[in-house]
């Protein structure tokens, strides 16, 4: 008897101290939607105000400013047109790697792997030249180009595990029945390699759609995504906490989209290479 | 791997790899060897029209004998040990917590998911709203508690810490993601064994559980290392180095070179120490995730 009531006090510690960690986790972010749903009076309120009266003026203010829109739509362009051929490309990639044995396909793979870290910061000077020089500074192409490249190593790594794991035999049937490479790679790989492409996907689209120095740095004003476009509102003088808010929210949007939809192929990514699965 | 998978005469293998490996030489490697090549030179922003000029270890010679520079080595130093301790400190104690299985635990997951996901720039810019001296919540908090309030971002012995704080709100629940991944991986029937032979559950933790997490512990230090000396957009949004020096870790110390002070050679120099940094410790990574990889 005396056992079972220790267990349940136990337990009950337990999930306090759970709800309490996870609230940590989610006051931020609370805060971050909230300030952008509230009037300035209410946003700068000490004590302040848990219950306040909602209002999306800072929603049709920044969307009526004409450069928002542009922003938003470049976001939405470089992050897909990234994605698209980051993944494209990591898949026939790995096909390569997991199908084939051939020279210096080694030396590929650890240039992959050292490619996984490079910080983007290191790029942003030569890049930036090397850019200006070749004329595609300032467009959304340079930058696309950037983060294919920057995301190429993830996309291959993880599609090769996936690839891997499918039985060789189904290539080999389909190769006896006169399939060439190609063939094999569209009509057998791709559709059975679909969990690891959204992964790298959702990965992907991640990591092009949050960029900030690279965007900082390769963009101007007719080409920069939401995260320039929201420092470019924190310098301003008189700091506009309601807008800055409310863009910080739309940047955080795709974020919450993929945590509450996809949280186990996030859980795959995240352990890709850490943890054996 | 069986020997019908192709063959070394085949040249698809070499189509297939081709668009990926240009695209990784042309826009990573190459731009990285110039960068270091930019290292030996003087070149100013102002003149990215002219040629730069050679100027052989001139920049490594500044950036050695520079204060700024030692600062933020030393910065860089604290930030990554204090971030990569704590994080594993608290979340490898949240994950042994949370693996016996707590009524909702996917429910938990998937809020511990949250932070990882949200952009740096978000970061930053809520975290400072919340610093904020005058109307930040987290002053306010602590004036319920009746502590004084601080000035997390403008006083030069906290802004570090506030950052440090930031950092491990944003990647606790990471490694608390890996290591709870880590121990769902260590097979039940030794936890068993050592049950049945009358372990406690700290004998289990520190014979079990703790050697069969070493490699996991190990890889998600190195990954957070990394990324600490990788990050710079969390300090550049909340105190752009400041005051002072004292948050300017090497990387926004790499930007700010570059872009404010406008010396381009100077910058690459800094870059090449932090590209050694972290190759060294890639290394160390690749050799851990390589271990049993078939190539």
């Amino acid at each position: 008897m005396k056992s079972v009531t220790r267990k349940r006090i136990g337990k009950t510690v337990l999930m306090i101290f759970v709800i309490i960690a996870s609230l940590v986790c989610i006051f931020p972010i609370y805060e971050m939607i909230s300030t952008s749903l509230k009037y300035d009076v209410d946003a700068f309120s000490l004590p302040p105000k848990w219950i306040f009266t909602p209002t999306f003026d800072n929603y049709t203010s920044i969307f009526v400013s004409s450069n928002f829109g542009r922003y938003f739509i470049n976001s939405v362009i470089v992050a897909l047109s990234a994605t698209f051929f980051s993944v494209f490309l990591g898949a026939l990639a790995g096909y390569s790697i997991a199908r084939f044995r051939y020279k210096g396909k080694k030396l590929i793979v650890i240039l992959t792997l050292l490619m996984r870290m490079i910080p983007p910061v290191i790029l942003v000077v030569p890049v930036f030249i090397l850019w200006t020089k070749m004329g595609i500074s300032d467009t959304r192409f340079g930058l696309v180009i950037v983060y294919v490249a920057l995301n190429l190593p993830f996309n291959i790594w993880v599609l090769k595990t996936f690839i891997a794991d499918i039985p060789y035999s189904l290539d080999e049937s389909a190769i006896i029945d006169g399939c060439s490479d190609w063939t094999v790679f569209r009509k057998i790989i791709l559709p059975l390699i679909a969990p690891g492409i959204a992964v790298a996907s959702i990965f992907t689209f991640r990591i092009s759609w949050n960029e900030y120095i690279l965007s900082l740095v390769l963009t101007n004003r007719f080409t920069r995504t939401l995260p320039v476009a929201v420092s470019l509102y924190l310098t301003d003088a008189g700091t506009e906490w309601g807008k800055i808010t409310a863009i910080a929210t739309i940047i955080a949007i795709p974020a919450f989209i993929f945590t509450f939809t996809a949280a186990k192929q996030l859980i795959t990514g995240m352990t890709a290479g850490a943890v054996k699965g | 791997m069986s020997s019908a998978k192709g063959l070394a005469t085949r040249k698809s293998p070499y189509l297939f790899i081709l668009p990926a490996f240009a695209i990784l030489v042309g826009v990573l490697v190459l731009p990285v060897f110039s960068g270091i090549r930019l290292g030996f030179f003087e070149w100013a922003l102002r003149d990215i029209g002219k040629d730069p000029e050679f100027v052989g270890l001139r920049n490594f010679m500044d950036i050695f004998r520079s204060e700024n520079f030692h600062t933020s080595i030393r910065v860089t130093l604290i930030f990554t040990f204090s971030v990569v301790v704590l994080e594993l400190f608290i979340g490898t104690v949240l994950a042994l917590l949370l693996e016996k299985g707590v009524p909702g635990l996917r429910f938990f997951r998937t809020i511990f998911i949250l932070p990882v996901m949200i952009a740096p720039v978000v970061v930053g810019v809520v975290w400072k709203f919340m610093y904020n001296p005058s109307y930040g919540k987290i002053n306010y908090f602590l004036q319920v508690l009746g502590i004084e309030p601080v000035g997390w971002l403008s006083d030069p012995q906290m802004a570090l810490i506030s950052i440090i704080i930031t950092d491990v709100w944003q990647w606790t629940p990471f490694v608390f993601l890996l290591i709870l991944a880590g121990l769902q991986g260590v097979p039940q029937e030794l936890n068993d064994a050592s049950k049945v032979d009358g372990a406690n559950y700290l004998q289990t933790l520190v014979h079990i559980k703790l050697p069969c997490l070493s490699n996991v512990i190990a890889v998600t230090a190195v990954l957070r290392l990394i990324d600490a000396f990788r990050g710079l957009v969390v300090m550049l949004i909340m105190t752009n180095g400041g005051p002072g020096v004292s948050t300017e870790i090497l990387s926004l110390h790499l930007y700010k070179t570059a872009f404010t002070d406008q010396r381009l050679g100077k910058a690459s120099a800094i870059a090449v120490v932090l590209l050694m940094i972290i190759t060294l410790l890639s290394i160390f990574f690749i050799t851990r995730s390589m271990k049993d990889e078939e190539l």
